[in-house]
């Protein structure tokens, strides 16, 4: 028996589809396996069909977290995409000033999130934090564990301190492609600052901040590490968003079934979203040069 | 009328633009030809006002307007770049120096219209440049510089990233489209072929620096140095290092060309002869021509045109010859030119005949 003609294929197609199973699908299925069953412990398993599903979706507590999220990214966006913009703007484009700017700007982007939240908890605490205490100081009552906007406030902030960084890059590197006979034509012109901005600076700008507006939309809708480790989703719930949510019920509640159907409909909403960006970004278009 | 005297303009340690003086009549087309790095563009932006010299002045109509910013001097300038506003329609980007200007609603359409006609723009009004073909956007480009009725219209190398038929078609359309504005027009470009086929007058550019400037067909004819020469010649000008004994120019024994009657006063001692590429004849036939024998290194066919590259004494020359030509590698042709047809430059680079005038 001949069965190892195509052996060597298999030898190249392998690893792929070894790497995929374990980093994807397998955990992905094994979600999926909890999502329609219930268990009491034992390893033993009752089929619960779309009950957990039906649960997750009529519950408010599922409603509310997504609210949070969605406000989250929206607040977030409004606040990186034109302050990224507007610090892009006034970067140097030549000197020493250059790498410099350059080097202020990737630092918040290449410490790991749980120290960034860390640093914030810190940084924004009234008895020992150096921006709690000047704020409290200045004669505001500032308490991000027990005021809602005062937590969301400082949730905020601190995603902005951490982000906006990768929106200006990003801008950064779209501006310094804009050939400079673009900025002369418009002198030659007489164009205003605010025409050059409107009518050469953005446009050229347009691909770029598409893609800012996917990643940062993307990151702060699955935002966890660095709320978890500044407010734990509190006070009370008010900053308990989807993923604190999935955290606290799989783990803290160990409701397993209810916590692996929200997973796969968080998991949807965001290839979802990513998929609708994909679309939007890759169409054809004429602004491709 | 647009002067410049004695313009330089240094950036750090480099020089740019060395000492130009240069007089454009209002109404005149002017070719800026030079290779790349010649310093054409720079001397485009002092033009412009887009820089200020570092020393000399520049006068527009006897007026000293050498601080004066480009915004306040109606200029008008197309690059190499298809340079338009991106998200503008057609008609918005031709009409947008007019809205800056705040010129009314009814004689911007009129213009753009006007505009847009003559550059064969109309049925693309409205759509976006980035939609077009190159050579279409950059009729856009023109069409805006012609709407400003500017006094300066300042074109740098504008048919470069063009392809061959739509540069043979706007570079025949453009001095027209221009002339009528009575608009002094400025050109760059790195091509002698394209300075000879707008004609009007040429400044040779080198290393910063004006090496001849006059009208176009006498700077070619009659270049005043090597450097002219040499910019003005494409293929390359054939050159030949001489010493002059008596009345004979010889390179060692190999060429010896009688000294022309009215250059006997010149003093014995070493000169540059010259040859354009065309002035070559190969198999030369009649005792009028002076003859050299020349070993063939690689012949090139453009199809109604030959280029012979040939090895002469301690020299490489291009011979261009009409019709198809073919010579094996290696093989040793006669070649014949006209004494007429001889450029001599003296040592120091400037030709002998134009000693009198004086390079620009």
């Amino acid at each position: 028996m001949d069965k190892t003609w195509n052996n060597k294929a298999w030898f190249f197609v392998l690893p792929v589809l070894l790497l995929v199973a374990f980093s994807a699908v397998i955990p992905l299925m094994t979600v999926v396996n909890y999502s329609v069953q219930d268990t009491f412990g034992n390893n033993e398993f009752f089929w619960a069909g779309t009950e957990w599903f039906q649960q997750v979706l009529a519950s408010d507590r599922f409603w509310e977290s997504m609210a949070r999220n969605l406000l989250f990214s929206a607040i977030v966006l409004a606040i990186e995409i034109p302050l990224g913009i507007v610090i892009a703007l006034n970067m140097p484009k030549r000197g020493i000033g250059v790498p410099v700017c350059l080097v202020l700007m990737s630092l918040p982007l290449l410490i790991p999130w749980n120290v960034v939240g860390t640093i914030w908890q810190l940084f924004a605490r009234t008895d020992v934090g150096l921006f709690g205490s000047v704020v409290t100081w200045l004669g505001f009552d500032y308490n991000y564990g027990r005021d809602t906007l005062d937590a969301w406030f400082t949730i905020v902030l601190m995603d902005v301190w951490h982000w906006t960084s990768l929106v200006v890059l990003l801008c950064y590197a779209g501006l310094m492609s804009i050939p400079d006979a673009y900025y002369q034509a418009a002198k030659i012109d007489g164009a205003s600052r605010w025409s050059v901005f409107r009518f050469i600076q953005l446009p050229k700008l347009n691909r770029v901040l598409q893609i800012a507006i996917l990643l940062r939309f993307m990151d702060s809708f699955m935002i966890y590490t660095e709320p978890f480790v500044v407010t734990g989703g509190g006070p009370g719930s008010v900053t308990t968003f989807l993923s604190i949510d999935l955290v606290k019920m799989a783990v803290g509640q160990f409701d397993l079934g209810p916590a692996s159907a929200m997973s796969i409909i968080y998991f949807l909403i965001v290839l979802l979203v990513s998929w609708v960006f994909y679309t939007v970004t890759t169409q054809p278009d004429e602004d491709r040069a | 009328m647009l002067e410049l005297r004695n313009v330089s303009k240094s950036v750090g340690v480099s020089r740019h633009i060395t000492d130009v003086s240069l007089t454009l009549e209002s109404g005149s087309l002017n070719v800026l030809l030079g290779p790349t790095l010649a310093g054409k563009t720079s001397l485009m932006r002092l033009m412009a006002g887009l820089d200020v010299p570092t020393a000399g002045t520049i006068h527009v109509d006897g007026q000293d307007v050498t601080g004066v910013p480009v915004q306040r001097r109606n200029v008008a300038m197309v690059y190499q770049q298809f340079i338009n506003y991106p998200s503008l329609t057609v008609y918005e980007n031709i009409a947008s120096p007019l809205r800056v200007k705040g010129v009314d609603r009814a004689t911007i359409d009129r213009d753009v219209k006007r505009a847009a006609e003559l550059m064969r723009l109309t049925p693309y009004l409205d759509r976006t440049p980035l939609s077009l073909s190159g050579g279409q956007q950059q009729r856009t480009a023109l069409a805006r510089a012609m709407v400003k009725q500017a006094r300066l219209v300042l074109l740098d190398e504008p048919l470069a990233n063009l392809d061959y038929k739509l540069r043979e078609e706007l570079r025949e359309e453009l001095p027209k489209i221009f002339a009528e504005t009575g608009a002094i027009f400025v050109y760059a470009t790195t091509e002698p072929q394209e300075a000879l086929l707008l004609g009007g007058n040429t400044a040779v550019m080198h290393e910063g620096r004006i090496a001849q400037f006059g009208r176009t067909i006498e700077v070619f004819r009659h270049p005043v140095n090597l450097t002219s020469a040499r910019t003005f010649a494409d293929p390359p000008l054939n050159t030949l290092s001489v010493h002059k004994t008596g009345d004979l120019f010889a390179h060692g024994g190999l060429l010896s060309v009688p000294v022309p009657d009215t250059l006997a006063h010149l003093p014995d001692g070493a000169y540059t002869i010259a040859l354009q590429p065309h002035h070559l004849v190969v198999e030369p036939e009649g005792a009028a021509l002076v003859a050299l024998d020349a070993r063939v290194d690689v012949t090139e066919i453009t199809g109604s045109e030959s280029f012979i590259h040939v090895a002469f004494a301690d020299a490489r020359w291009v011979i261009l010859a009409a019709g198809v030509l073919e010579y094996d590698p290696e093989q040793v042709i006669r070649l014949g030119f006209d004494l007429r047809n001889l450029l001599i430059f003296g040592a120091d680079g400037h030709a002998v005949e134009h000693r009198t005038a004086k390079a620009a």
